[in-house]
């Protein structure tokens, strides 16, 4: 901090930069400034009747705006807002804001036009200031350093600076902490591969909860499905529903190719596959039940249901997690576990 | 005087040569309503007279298609099972009979009269059982308009819209606004699964359910419901974000214009 003044005395002492006389080229066909055009006096200023007009009319548009502001007042207390009458908002805001509006357009429109039309119409020309102050006032900036430095002992007071200098870094630190514990506590890749799908969940309806039974799922049908438990949760559901979303179809079991290991994933040719997108993690629900295509709406990436949702178009690098399925008991469609990959769009900590 | 210009002329006057026509013409016309009006208040009474009547229909229209007896072809499907809801939906809207191959059947002016529609319904429901026709009770939009929307969100949103508007999917094909559709065609079409629209039966969405998100898109429908007067389409952000970026940017550049320019 000390030789912040001896720097400013180098800036002092420098002269404007002049230029080289080297390589640099000049412009011999600089533009020269063509200064202003020659006069033109304003209608108002050459005819009386047009200056009495334009008069009038800023004057009829303060008197606007003076009629704005008043019908404002009466629009508020004509057009009350009555609770749960949404009809009613919309007037008392809707004239309200035209009154207001009115009011203030008409005091700015007037005065511009005041300017423009009636008061002087010459043009002036004002230079910039320069920016770099006069010698004097730079000398006494950097005696003002000197002075204090000297008062205060900054430099020469070492214990003082250096714990100040310790105290201005720690303080931050607290925010540092709480942003911190902002994030999701726990080990975010666990609970970026984990979903409420366990073995035994039964899928339910989205939004209201019921389970579902195998045979509710008719040939060409679609469900939207969240795991059981999950319309009655309180807190996180969102971030659980956006992980566990389902999507429920059922297919003629000729149509569905399946693949080693996953023969027992679907039960009669009933399907459940991750509703998000392996691209970004948009909901894709666009189920064609003739194609089979379950098309994203948001980059239109396409899954081959038949094909254990194989990506056949678009962004999308992977295909839909399924969801192995069965039935219970008593005949309600059930998880036989969580997925078997982590839901969703690529993360860092992702194994595949 | 009188007598002999009649002999002259040996003509009737024009007045009644016109009166004549128009007797003439009431009366060919109104023997032809008269019939036509007997003959389906006929077909209407017996409902096998009904089938009767929609099977010669279906042969003379669709069996090209489908088959002479519903069966199906390379060119169309089984209609067994499929029920008189998919018909009134197919038919009642025009999408049945196609004008031409395409991706999709679309919507055009029906082809055939509401009793024709009935018939040829009746006639396809008589081959196995399907889903029938819904009951008015569920048409009147009289259901839970919050619930309809919730519904409406998660099953149909992705495809219509959020506001019924319709969209876009793969290969042409294409979900289908749904402002001023009948309510009727609406709940048809949910049960029946129309084209590449899934099914959604019952067990899925129950009738209430169904009467729920009907009531939803007739609310919408009504232009009253909305607060802000235009309601610019209600397809959201995107519509409406091009209404201020054209109109309120556009009055501020104007405005900007006007501040700068010298006054005459």
């Amino acid at each position: 901090m000390a030789d912040k003044g001896s720097a400013g005395h180098d800036v002092a002492t420098r002269e404007a930069p002049t230029p080289g006389t080297g390589t640099a080229v000049m412009a011999s066909d600089r533009v020269e400034n063509p200064g202003f055009p020659p006069h033109r006096p304003r209608v108002s200023d050459i005819d009386p009747v047009k200056e009495r007009q334009n008069e009038r009319r800023v004057a009829w548009l303060f008197w606007a705006s003076i009629v704005g502001s008043v019908f404002a007042i009466v629009a508020y207390i004509v057009f009350p807002i009555v609770p749960g009458d949404m009809e009613s908002v919309r007037y008392n805001t809707l004239f309200l804001g035209l009154g207001i509006a009115l009011g203030m357009l008409g005091i700015g429109f007037g005065a511009v036009h005041w300017s423009k039309a009636l008061m002087d119409g010459h043009d002036i020309p004002e230079s910039r200031h320069s920016t770099r102050g006069s010698e004097e006032t730079r000398d006494k900036a950097i005696e003002a350093f000197h002075l204090g430095n000297k008062e205060s002992g900054f430099t020469r007071r070492k214990l003082i600076r250096n714990s100040l200098i310790g105290a201005l870094v720690v303080t931050p630190l607290p925010a540092v902490v709480l942003f911190r514990d902002l994030a999701p506590a726990g080990d975010p890749v666990a609970r970026l591969k984990h979903t409420l799908w366990d073995e035994g969940v039964r899928l339910t309806r989205d939004p209201d909860g019921r389970p579902i039974k195998a045979s509710d799922v008719t040939l060409g049908s679609v469900f939207h499905v969240i795991p059981d438990g999950l319309a009655e949760m309180h807190e996180g559901k969102l971030e659980e529903k956006a992980k566990a979303a389902v999507l429920l179809m059922r297919l003629d079991p000729k149509d569905l190719q399946v693949s080693e290991g996953r023969e027992d994933w679907n039960y009669h040719g009933i399907v459940a596959y991750s509703k998000i997108c392996t691209h970004v993690g948009c909901p894709v629900a666009l189920y064609e039940q003739q194609t089979h295509h379950l098309l994203c709406p948001c980059h239109q990436s396409q899954f081959d249901i038949t094909r254990e949702a194989e990506v056949i178009f678009g962004p999308a690098k992977r295909p839909l997690p399924q969801l192995p399925i069965t039935v219970d008991a008593e005949g309600y469609l059930v998880a036989r576990s969580d997925f078997h990959e982590p839901v969703g769009p690529s993360f860092w900590e992702r194994s595949l | 005087m009188a007598p002999h210009r009649k002999n002259r002329t040996g003509r009737r006057s024009p007045v009644v040569s016109a009166m004549l026509l128009l007797v003439g013409l009431l009366a060919t016309g109104g023997s032809y309503a008269l019939f036509t009006a007997s003959a389906s208040a006929e077909t209407t009474a017996h409902v096998d007279n009904l089938i009767d009547e929609g099977q010669k229909l279906f042969q003379a229209n669709c069996a090209s298609c489908h088959g002479l007896a519903a069966q199906g072809t390379d060119a169309g499907p089984n209609l067994h099972g499929v029920g008189a809801a998919a018909v009134d939906f197919q038919v009642a809207t025009g999408r049945m009979p196609m004008a031409a191959s395409g991706p999709q059947a679309e919507e055009k002016p029906p082809q055939f009269t509401e009793e024709q529609v009935a018939a040829l319904a009746a006639y396809v429901a008589s081959l196995a059982p399907g889903p029938g026709i819904p009951d008015e009770s569920l048409l009147t939009g009289n259901g839970d308009v919050t619930n309809g929307a919730e519904l409406f969100r998660i099953n149909c949103a992705m495809c219509h819209n959020v506001a019924g508007a319709g969209g876009a999917l793969t290969e042409g094909k294409f979900a289908p606004d749904l402002k001023g559709v009948e309510p009727a065609h609406i709940y048809e079409a949910m049960v029946t699964g129309p084209q590449n629209m899934p099914v959604f039966n019952d067990l899925n969405l129950t009738p209430e359910d169904k009467a729920d998100i009907i009531s939803y898109l007739m609310f919408i429908d009504d232009k009253s419901n909305s607060p802000g007067i235009i309601d610019l389409g209600g397809l959201g952000p995107v519509s409406e974000g091009l209404f201020v970026w054209i109109f309120a940017l556009g009055s501020i550049v104007g405005i900007t214009v006007w501040l700068t320019a010298k006054s005459n």
